[in-house]
């Protein structure tokens, strides 16, 4: 072994200066866990799985929009040579879904197909080709309906609808949340603001198309790998389908080759070979094209938003009405979630005394929208930087002496009661004020270049499980042998992020080992216990704290069985380096493994548990279950923009962030994480969108993907990425494992409206709307030539005809959380009550 | 008549030089390099992201040279010199592009990192000492979305330095 594989560590001859509380692994920059893999290819992804035997699938979908199926004929698929099987909805018919509420999706379609890309049928084959050449063979006759294009289509049409649950006609789920009389609000205010924005919907694009491989074991049972961010989930969801108790079932997450919330749903394919694996008694492989995965999506919600905001002349907001519109496609997902995440977080950056929030989502015949890197926040969260950039020009204060004015402080329960950890946006914003020369730059610099800045805060972790329960959130089991070797067992999933580096680097430093010392078997749910999955950056928080209990159990084993052994007092033992020792004389001590021995003679074979509960939130309105957290992060950003003012080009040289991470656990990786973060927001901000388009009528009018591939839906390459100046702002926050907070979305948040309010100091153009085209910068400059209102952007927002508010006095007007009326509820959802078989 | 599916017909036949070691591989003819060294030559650390050449993932070195595998048909490759990330060790030891990528994290998911690296290091035989630009010009038809590309310029800019010390301590030894 190259001496390089060990992190680098403090040396052991430094073991008598070990400090009480000194942290040797925690907070030090090292090579992550499973870098050596990923760095010579050994990392093993789904597709890389293979089989003696193994049979291939591919999925026939649909290529209308909106359509009946009438009939499906197999014959002619069936008896092509190496044909193994051919699958249809009847096989797989049970309904299933990511939340309890919106049960609506099949594996494969039954009588109704909803998007481009609907599976219809599969065909499983001794050869991939095979497999897809007989996809030419099914014979599929649809009656096609009318497609619903986008949420105001939706609203406007009733019929045909997408699906027979929901609110009403297309509607999914309209939500209206008071806190506080916001028209006393304006009433009061000296400045009301209102403007209208849209957020174009993106999608998460990772490298590594989706992948799954399924088989039946020996005993009868199945083992499913999958390239999936939630594979407590996906077990759920299969046991469900295929009617077989969960204890039958192993699912294997597989790293995953990028997420970003796009593998966060159990997925049609996923269903489609584990049924397939049973009934074959053969290995079954899956694995999608390009195209596949933009039909599978669940990517960032098309959100319209109207903000209104009060203000006093000294920019201390009054009220605030947050309007969302959001273009949910053609199931739930976690719509009915992501609903409520567009008006849940309003509150959490700036003190916002009265609020109301009225959401609706609408089906539309698209690809499912759903999670991505900051799931629902992120739209809203551009509408208000914006918003504010604006009344801060209005009132005449520099934007971030207004936003300084007015941040939140730590520990204070918002009006839509969500209790906010530590809070340090204030110093992320001085931080990146100083850093970018701010105040040298902001509205002085020469026609053509401008900065903006904006912030954002994000939750380190969904405070409530999906399926309601009061069992913990995150589990961790340790083996301790003999041999001095540690074995970590955690039901969560790496995605890329780091997961397993945090699980191993918190257990290394309570025991004092090296992390190369630890081994980790994640993802696995017969290895491990519970964890929710890599979602809304809960993983550090949940599983790291998890961790600590399940260290420090072991930890006082061994403190017992080796105080006794050297007769030292246990409070005097330290553990560091591979030793543990009496911090009084720290050359009398045991190796870390003469200790595990010890503790075995002393108390059996060694192992613990570790398990976390998020606390519970003082939300209970109903739709007090999104937005809960233990603890937020905080980012601020700055960004430079030079935007030429012919072509509308906007070439960005530096991005100065700063985050408010409570304590970055591997600062390498949480510098990448900022970084990567900056990254897709700059792609949002700029280039990325899904757009739609109906072909013409000689080519059958269906409503399609405009560009279901990477060359045409454009990311930002190595040239586009501009210089990003990171500074992590570290002030321990005690809910966290050593104090760390979220880092893997938050920082994204700022960058959207921070390049719309630079264009703005560049150009004096307001683009009221993602991505910032040069096309949209030169409608702008063209307005302000000739006069207008120097902007782009949604001219209108639609009149929706919103349920009675549920009312929730905030704390500050002696609310307790609750509701105090009871308004009538509309529709029913697509719910059906689980049953768990028991083997 | 035994009718025999298309995939099974391993009637093309090649010889090549695989990561410095001769191999001879038989396959169905219209087969990319990509799927025969991942499926006929168990060689999985190559990836792939489109197979329409768009995302880089699939970047491999061909007699030096970077290139999409997925575009390249197996049978061209015959007598040709193929590097992949398999190769990029040696006895045991990584590569100082491997050990600076592992070091500074230049890979998070580590999906699009075997192709970066075989790319990185086309570029470094080539240009021992790139700057910043001409690093980001090699590297832009290899689609990253975790990093932010930042810290994969960073870590083959370390092991620009690393290689310049090893040569040096080689041609002083």
């Amino acid at each position: 072994m190259a001496d390089s594989e060990k992190s680098p560590a403090p040396s052991t001859k430094n073991r008598s200066k070990s400090k009480d509380g000194e942290l040797r692994v925690i907070g030090v920059p090292r090579r992550r866990v499973d870098a050596r893999a990923k760095v010579t290819g050994q990392t093993r992804f789904a597709d890389d799985i293979a089989f003696p035997r193994m049979a291939y699938c591919k999925l026939l979908r649909s290529p209308h929009a909106h359509a009946r199926i009438r009939k499906i004929g197999t014959t002619r698929a069936r008896s092509h040579p190496g044909v193994y099987l051919v699958l249809t909805g009847k096989d797989v018919p049970i309904e299933y879904g990511i939340l309890p509420v919106s049960q609506d999706e099949q594996a494969l379609c039954v009588d109704h197909v909803r998007h481009v890309g609907d599976p219809v049928a599969a065909v499983i084959a001794r050869e991939e080709l095979t497999a897809f050449e007989a996809l030419d063979l099914i014979d599929v006759e649809y009656e096609v309906l009318a497609p619903i294009c986008d949420p105001e289509e939706a609203l406007a049409n009733p019929e045909p609808r997408i699906h027979s649950y929901g609110e009403e006609g297309n509607i999914h789920k309209r939500v209206a949340l008071a806190f506080g009389d916001v028209e006393q609000g304006f009433a009061e205010a000296d400045e009301v603001f209102e403007d209208v924005f849209f957020y174009q919907g993106n999608t998460h694009l990772p490298i590594e198309q989706h992948a799954a491989v399924a088989v039946k074991d020996p005993d009868g049972k199945l083992t499913i790998w999958s390239s999936t961010q939630t594979p407590h989930y996906l077990h759920r969801a299969l046991a469900k389908v295929l009617e077989m108790p969960p204890a039958h079932i192993r699912v294997i997450a597989t790293p995953n080759g990028g997420g970003f919330g796009g593998k966060s749903d159990p997925f049609q394919h996923e269903i489609v070979i584990a049924k397939a694996a049973l009934l074959l008694d053969r290995p079954v492989k899956i694995c999608l094209t390009r195209e596949e995965v933009f039909y599978c999506h669940r990517g960032r919600h098309p959100v319209l938003m109207k903000f209104k905001t009060g203000v006093k002349k000294d920019g201390t907001i009054i009220g605030m009405h947050l309007q969302t519109l959001i273009d949910g496609g053609a199931y739930g997902s976690y719509g009915v979630a992501s609903t409520f995440y567009t008006g849940a977080l309003q509150t959490t950056t700036y003190h916002v005394p009265r609020y109301r929030f009225e959401g609706c989502r609408t089906f539309t015949n698209k690809p499912p929208c759903g999670p991505k890197r900051g799931h629902g926040t992120v739209q809203p969260r551009f509408g208000q930087e914006v918003q504010l950039d604006k009344i801060a020009e209005k009132l005449a204060i520099d934007p971030a002496e207004l936003r300084l004015r007015i941040v939140e402080s730590s520990d204070t329960v918002t009006a839509n009661f969500l209790r906010l950890g530590t809070v340090n946006l204030a110093e992320c914003i001085r931080r990146v004020v100083k850093r970018s020369g701010w105040n040298e730059k902001f509205r002085k610099l020469p026609e053509g270049r401008g900065v903006g800045l904006a912030c954002s805060a994000y939750l380190t972790g969904a405070g409530l499980p999906i399926y309601w329960n009061k069992m913990p959130h995150s589990g961790v089991q340790l083996k301790l042998d003999r041999g001095g070797g540690v074995t970590v067992f955690c039901g969560s999933s790496e995605i890329g992020q780091g997961s397993d580096d945090v699980l191993a680097s918190i257990v290394a430093e309570v025991l004092g080992l090296d992390t190369f010392d630890i081994r980790i078997y994640t993802g696995d749910t017969d290895l491990g216990p519970v964890d929710l999955g890599s979602y809304s950056s809960r993983v550090t928080l949940m599983a790291g704290n998890a961790a600590i209990q399940a260290a420090e159990r072991a930890k006082d084993l061994l403190v017992t069985a080796v105080a006794e052994r050297l007769t030292v007092p246990k409070e005097r033992l330290r553990f560091a380096d591979g030793h543990v020792f009496d911090s009084a004389a720290p050359e009398k001590g045991v190796t870390f493994a003469e200790a595990v021995s010890l503790a075995e003679a002393r108390f059996g074979t060694i192992g613990t548990v570790g398990s976390y509960t998020p606390p519970e939130s003082p939300a209970h309105y109903k739709g007090g279950g999104v937005g809960p957290s233990p603890t937020y992060s905080y980012s601020a950003a700055v960004v430079e923009v030079g935007v030429n003012p012919l072509t509308g080009w906007t070439t960005i040289p530096t991005i100065w962030i700063a985050h408010d991470i409570g304590r970055a656990l591997n600062p390498e990786l949480a510098r990448g994480q900022v970084v990567g973060s900056v990254y897709m927001g700059l792609g949002e901000a700029l280039m990325e969108e899904q757009q739609f388009r109906r072909l013409p009528k000689k080519l059958s009018s269906a409503f399609v993907h405009k560009f279901p591939s990477m060359l045409e839906y454009k990311s930002p390459t190595t040239l586009d990425m501009p210089d990003v100046v990171v500074d992590l702002i570290e002030e321990p926050d005690p809910r966290g494992p050593f104090g760390a907070k979220e880092v893997g979305q938050g920082p994204l948040l700022p960058i959207m409206p921070a390049v719309a309010n630079a264009v703005y100091d560049a150009v004096g153009v307001r683009i009221d709307e993602v991505p910032i085209t040069p096309e949209k910068i030169i409608k702008g400059l063209a307005e302000k030539k000739a006069g207008r209102l120097p902007r782009f952007g949604p001219s209108h927002f639609p009149q929706i005809d919103w349920p009675e508010a549920l009312r929730v006095p905030p704390p500050w007007e002696g609310g307790d959380g609750n509701a105090v009326n009871h308004p009538p509820r509309h529709g029913k959802p697509a719910s059906q009550k689980e049953k768990v078989l028991t083997p | 008549m035994i009718t025999v599916p298309v995939e099974s017909r391993k009637s093309a036949h090649i010889r090549l030089t695989l990561n410095a070691e001769p191999v001879e591989v038989s396959f169905a003819p219209y087969k990319t390099l990509l799927e025969v060294l991942r499926e006929d030559l168990g060689h999985t650390g190559t990836k792939h992201g489109c197979e329409l050449g768009e995302c880089g993932a699939c970047a491999v070195l061909v007699d030096d040279k970077p290139v999409l595998s997925c575009l390249l048909l197996a049978l061209e490759c015959d007598g040709r010199n193929v590097l992949t990330v398999e190769g990029l060790a040696s006895n045991g030891t990584l590569h100082p592009l491997q050990e600076a990528f592992a070091n500074l994290g230049a890979a998070q998911c580590g999906y699009c990192t075997p192709a970066i690296l075989v790319t990185a290091k086309a570029l470094l035989d080539e240009n021992p000492a790139p700057t910043r630009d001409q690093i980001r010009q090699a590297l832009s038809g290899n689609l990253c979305r975790c990093t932010g590309y930042l810290q994969i310029f960073e870590a083959v800019e370390e092991a620009v330095v690393k290689i310049a010390e090893q040569r040096k301590t080689s041609t002083h030894g």
